[in-house]
């Protein structure tokens, strides 16, 4: 698939805020006075940055933007719409939180609303993971990989800024023993997950794709049309595998071992550098996130691509 | 409404038939004649005179080579291989206005919609976004985004040709199948067993496209009929099987290209 850059924004950035939102939300939840107002005031504020940023950048994929508001109405069915819905729906308790905090409120209400916008962050990850899953036509997005993928990288992505957020303001979160944990259960699940779409065989070919199957192999010896249509240029977007290869090692390096290195060195390192760590980390870890989500669209077959003389790739 | 409407009786489509098909493309350039003037109209073209048109074609037409496996294998068993030869088939590709369709159901705004009364799936261009999700969606390529007019479009099944009552009875039938000069093309209710078309899918053995999808196509498409005898001496030369390259199309864009130059090092 074609990777457009304003969709790898939307769900690497606004993926991230939610992670950070989620975190911030839980830690209200179950102590509200724990987390230092002025911490929880910054993070609040990037996360709801990171979401803006990212469902602004969405519009720009869209051909009519100023008809985006239609997009709320099919919930009933769509998963893009649903998730359109749970991203707006979550600034209520953003904004709720952020008036409680500024104003001074019973804990019973911060834990409430911190709950609440747990909930909701999860939700909206969850839906835009859906979005992709649910496509029958993409195999390497149509696997049980792909949604325990969204949710665990945006709780990374969400989790390393928390880190740098915690050590701008002075709280003293154990921020970098989760940030090891997470580094590596998400370096293990993509690990696993280009394992499986590497290894899996296609489910639909040429033969199924014609229904010419009965009378042997099929060959594409002539395309409609001479130039690029739509559908190659939109669908027909295969990264080669010299490349994949790189890419998969340079995003591994970026999203794991980076995070997981300078953590362990927080950890050990006197208090005074650790923000330098935690900074470093967060930079990584967007980085990886966005090398990680081009490569998610870069590697997805389509398969209308059997049509045009394509095949799945996967090692036979 | 994205909800896909309760099964419908009525299910108009078409009947490909791929046995006489001659791969003229009449169908395609009456399908984008009519439908660039008609109600869903018009159907862009970008650069149309230039050195890489591109534009958008609701039908589009596929050449095939079929190959006998018994042919393909170097040892060819002593049971087939003799006299089996193989076939080119010409394979026009639009939309099978699917009874179970998720391009319905994944539309965000509500623009893209099955109706009850005949089971034609449509978009309807005031409410798209152009947000693309529909065409992943789809198998079968039956949509296409126009970037001019930032919306999706698809086979209407001539709508506005096929209830138009300023047409004779006769005309009131898809481009497609007007104009094809071989009879290839087959339009009517594959909801009533009755109908021509169905009877015609009972008789030939018209099959889905992708059944394992899920999607149950409408449209059927007619196996062409075992070869007699051979078509010439294509047998003594053993098909290859292309080689499937690898498509990088890195030179899109310069972020893209120094992508490329990086990692190619």
């Amino acid at each position: 698939m074609n990777p457009a850059f304003s969709v790898i924004f939307f769900t690497v950035v606004s993926g991230m805020g939610y992670g950070l939102l989620f975190l911030l939300g839980v830690l209200f939840a179950l102590n509200p006075v724990s987390i230092g107002r002025n911490e929880a005031l910054l993070a609040l504020s990037v996360g709801a940055v990171f979401v803006v940023a990212g469902l602004l950048a969405s519009t720009l994929h869209l051909g009519q933007p100023q008809r985006a508001w239609r997009a709320f109405s099919q919930w009933r069915s769509s998963w893009l719409s649903r998730e359109g819905v749970a991203s707006v729906a979550s600034f209520v308790p953003i904004f709720a939180l952020a008036w409680c905090l500024w104003r001074g409120a019973e804990a019973a209400a911060l834990r409430g609303l911190g709950a609440l916008l747990a909930v909701l962050a999860v939700v909206t990850v969850l839906c835009t993971a859906r979005i992709y899953t649910s496509l029958k036509t993409i195999p390497a997005w149509h696997n049980r990989f792909v949604l325990p993928g969204y949710l665990l990288l945006a709780l990374l992505g969400g989790a390393s800024w928390l880190w740098l957020i915690g050590e701008w303001t002075g709280g003293a979160r154990a921020q970098p023993t989760l940030i090891v944990a997470l580094a590596i259960a998400s370096s293990a699940l993509k690990f696993a997950y280009w394992r499986f779409i590497g290894a899996s065989p296609p489910t639909s070919t040429p033969e199924s794709a014609t229904g010419l199957g009965r009378f042997g192999r099929v060959r594409s010896v002539e395309a409609p049309h001479t130039e690029e249509n739509y559908l190659t240029r939109e669908m027909g977007f295969v990264l080669a595998r010299k490349h994949a290869g790189r890419l998969r090692a340079i995003c591994l390096a970026l999203m794991g071992a980076a995070p997981t290195l300078l953590a362990l060195a927080a950890l050990f390192a006197p208090r005074a550098s650790s923000a330098i760590f935690a900074c470093m980390a967060a930079l990584a870890v967007s980085a990886g996130l966005f090398v990680e989500r081009w490569l998610f669209f870069a590697e997805a077959w389509h398969v209308v691509m059997l049509y045009y003389g394509g095949a799945q790739p996967h090692r036979a | 409404m994205t909800m896909l409407p309760p099964p419908t009786r009525k299910k108009l489509g078409l009947v490909i038939d791929l046995d006489i098909c001659v791969g003229c493309h009449a169908c395609a350039v009456a399908c984008k004649e009519w439908n660039d003037g008609g109600e869903f109209g018009p159907l862009p073209d970008e650069n149309p005179y230039g050195a890489q048109p591109l534009g958008v074609w609701f039908n589009r037409v596929h050449t095939y080579e079929v190959t006998p496996v018994s042919t393909l294998t170097p040892n060819p068993s002593p049971a087939g291989g003799r006299g089996e030869k193989s076939m080119t088939v010409h394979f026009p590709r639009s939309c099978l206005h699917c009874e179970t369709p998720d391009c319905v159901t994944v539309c965000p705004t509500g623009a893209s919609y099955k109706r009850a009364e005949d089971g034609i799936v449509l978009v309807d261009e005031d409410k798209c976004i152009g947000c693309k999700l529909c065409s992943w969606a789809c198998p079968y390529g039956a949509r296409e985004y126009s970037a001019t007019r930032g919306v999706m479009q698809k086979c209407t099944l001539c709508v506005d040709r096929i209830y138009n009552e300023s047409f004779e009875e006769i005309d009131r039938q898809p481009a497609c199948v007007m104009a094809c000069p071989t009879r290839a093309r087959h339009f009517g209710d594959l909801g009533d067993a009755d109908s021509a078309v169905s009877k015609l899918v009972a008789e030939r053995g018209g099959y889905d496209l992708m059944p394992e999808i899920g999607y149950k196509p409408v449209n059927k498409y007619l196996p062409p009929r075992p070869r007699r005898g051979g078509c010439g001496s294509t047998s003594a030369k053993r098909p290859v099987e292309q080689a499937q390259d690898e498509k990088v199309d890195f030179s899109t864009s310069p972020l893209l290209r120094w992508v490329d130059k990086v990692l190619s090092r």
